[in-house]
């Protein structure tokens, strides 16, 4: 079937050609990872420590569910969430557009038997499978600080390959109809450090004035920290299925609305 | 007769009430190579991505290899075509080699496959000492002859070039001439677009005029120039040269008058009797040549000036 669909909104028609343009990325990437990981650590590490320990040793505990933990703990198993949300969103949304529209590395791989909605698929991916290594990093840092030592950050680590998912489906929407770098910006400022703040990571969302914790309780960011903080706590969280669901349906709907808008730039 | 690689029939495109592609049929037979020459915004750039289904027809009908359509069987065309676009789409990020690796897997080539074909190709593209370079490092005919390598990766029977020597300095253009040559000898087929008329003169076997998206000629090179024009051009230029063309004794001599600019063209079967008269106007340069097909193309689209894209 043609490599672009006419009708946009038709469903994902999807294949295994995602694999070999997801080994491109891996394999560009390789080469640079070493910087790379350092620059998707460090900033993060850097807020732990100065707001876990420097606000923490002010804060002292905080009180959730009826239970006392540490605010580094808090912090941590929030920033973690955070890191998930920001490494796949730089990567679907700088990465993507430069081999998207700087470079033509997608119209070059669209001269091969390979259709956009697998090109699209690959960087999904790529971009949710770059996000769980910078993850993974942070966790093992995580674990060494002796932040938390529960078996259940077993669970945690694919529940934030789900988180990075999401995001880098929210994030190829952007992607799709950037003209350039500088309106990344406006996702930046007017959706990400927003939810930063409404999401529960620095602070309990309980503080949020009633109307406003209701809408910031359906965030993708405050459902993830949902999932992820009761496990780093050695408890499972309440009401996973819902939050599972709900993290699902913010990815397929932004999956489907990416790949649409990606179909109409390149349908000409 | 052979089954066309390719048959383009009845194409039309409209960007709103534009139409960029009016009307459009052509074929290309196995080892063949086919030109498309027109302006700019004459449809060859529109045409072309149409044959890769990258843009879809208002109407028309596209085939290849005797049944495929695109673009409802572009995944299983695309296998079997070559193609170079106009902005070269390396990856800067990978080696020479590494390129032709990585393209050969979007083909679902297996690896082995990939890197015997390897040092193959970047002897045919004379990069077989830049194996390890990146594009960044290479030079402009470099990089226009890796893009050519990387698109006979999957061994395909029919090549589409967009403009492959534009921006490339003499030497470069000569040597990629000399592949599609090579290529061409081993019996593959050619589809490109050019601006060159001596690109189309040497490498096509049959040119396509296209002007504001319509098919204006066709036919081998040399018969679109004994159909179109007098065999034999004199081109006359230097001060008050152009006053000639209104002059009643030379207008008798030539079948055609031109003026572009400074210099006047006449066109004529025999000039010896204009070459005489010419001796008086001993101030004024003349040019002798047989008419080519840089003549052709302005004589059928024009000598003014196409801007838009």
């Amino acid at each position: 079937m043609s490599q672009i669909q006419n009708n946009i909104w038709a469903a994902p028609r999807l294949s295994m050609r995602w694999w070999p343009v997801f080994q491109r990325n891996w394999l560009v990437w390789k080469k640079l990872a070493i910087p790379s990981l350092v620059g998707n650590i460090a900033e993060p590490l850097m807020w732990l420590v100065a707001f876990g320990y420097g606000l923490g040793s002010l804060v002292g505990q905080i009180e959730l569910g009826g239970e006392k933990v540490p605010y580094i703990l808090f912090l941590a198993s929030g920033s973690i969430c955070m890191s998930a949300m920001n490494a796949a969103t730089f990567e679907a949304l700088y990465s993507a557009f430069s081999r998207m529209h700087v470079q033509k590395t997608w119209d070059g791989i669209m001269n091969a038997p390979v259709r956009l909605d697998d090109v699209v698929l690959a960087e999904m991916l790529w971009a949710a499978f770059k996000s769980l290594f910078t993850v993974t990093a942070i966790l093992g840092v995580m674990l060494a600080l002796g932040i938390s030592h529960s078996w259940k950050l077993l669970v945690a680590w694919p529940v934030l390959l789900g988180v990075g998912i999401t995001f880098s489906c929210m994030a190829l929407i952007f992607n799709a109809l950037a003209k350039g770098y500088d309106f990344f910006t406006y996702y930046f400022t007017l959706f990400l450090t927003p939810m930063m703040f409404l999401s529960g990571i620095f602070f309990p969302r309980d503080q949020l004035p009633p109307i406003v914790r209701a809408i910031a309780d359906w965030l993708p960011l405050s459902v993830a920290v949902d999932l992820v903080r009761p496990l780093f706590m050695d408890r499972w969280p309440d009401q996973a299925l819902r939050h599972v669901l709900v993290l699902a349906v913010f990815a397929v709907v932004a999956f489907w609305i990416a790949l649409a808008l990606t179909r109409k730039r390149f349908r000409s | 007769m052979n089954t066309p690689l390719l048959s383009v029939d009845h194409l039309v495109k409209r960007y709103g009430d534009t139409t960029v592609v009016n009307d459009l049929s052509f074929h290309i037979q196995p080892g063949e190579c086919l030109g498309v020459i027109g302006p700019n915004g004459a449809g060859k750039t529109t045409s072309l991505r149409m044959c890769l289904g990258l843009s879809e027809p208002d109407s028309g009908s596209i085939a290849y290899f005797g049944g495929q359509q695109m673009p409802q069987d572009a995944l299983a065309i695309k296998a079997q075509l070559g193609v170079v676009a106009q902005m070269d789409t390396l990856d800067p990020d990978f080696t020479a080699e590494e390129n032709l690796l990585v393209f050969g897997r979007y083909f679902g080539l297996p690896d082995a496959t990939i890197r015997e074909r390897i040092p193959k190709l970047l002897e045919f593209a004379a990069l077989s000492h830049k194996a390890k370079a990146k594009p960044g490092e290479l030079s402009g005919g470099m990089k226009r002859r890796l893009s050519l390598a990387r698109a006979l990766i999957n061994q395909p029977r029919l090549l589409m070039l967009d403009e492959p020597t534009t921006g490339l300095d003499p030497q470069a253009r000569h040597l990629m001439w000399e592949r599609l040559q090579l290529l061409l000898q081993q019996g593959k087929s050619i589809l490109l677009t050019t601006h060159f008329m001596d690109e189309a003169e040497r490498l096509c076997s049959r040119l396509l005029v296209l002007d504001q998206g319509r098919k204006i000629a066709e036919g081998t090179p040399r018969d679109l120039i004994a159909q179109h024009l007098e065999p034999e051009v004199v081109e006359v230029f230097g001060q008050g040269a152009v006053a000639l063309a209104q002059e009643a004794s030379l207008k008798a001599l030539a079948q055609r008058i031109e003026v572009s600019g400074e210099t006047v063209f006449f066109y004529t079967h025999d000039s010896r009797s204009l070459l005489g008269a010419l001796q008086a106007w001993p101030a004024l340069r003349t040019l002798h040549r047989p008419s080519n097909l840089e003549d052709l193309f302005l004589k059928l689209t024009g000598r003014q000036i196409r801007e838009e894209g």
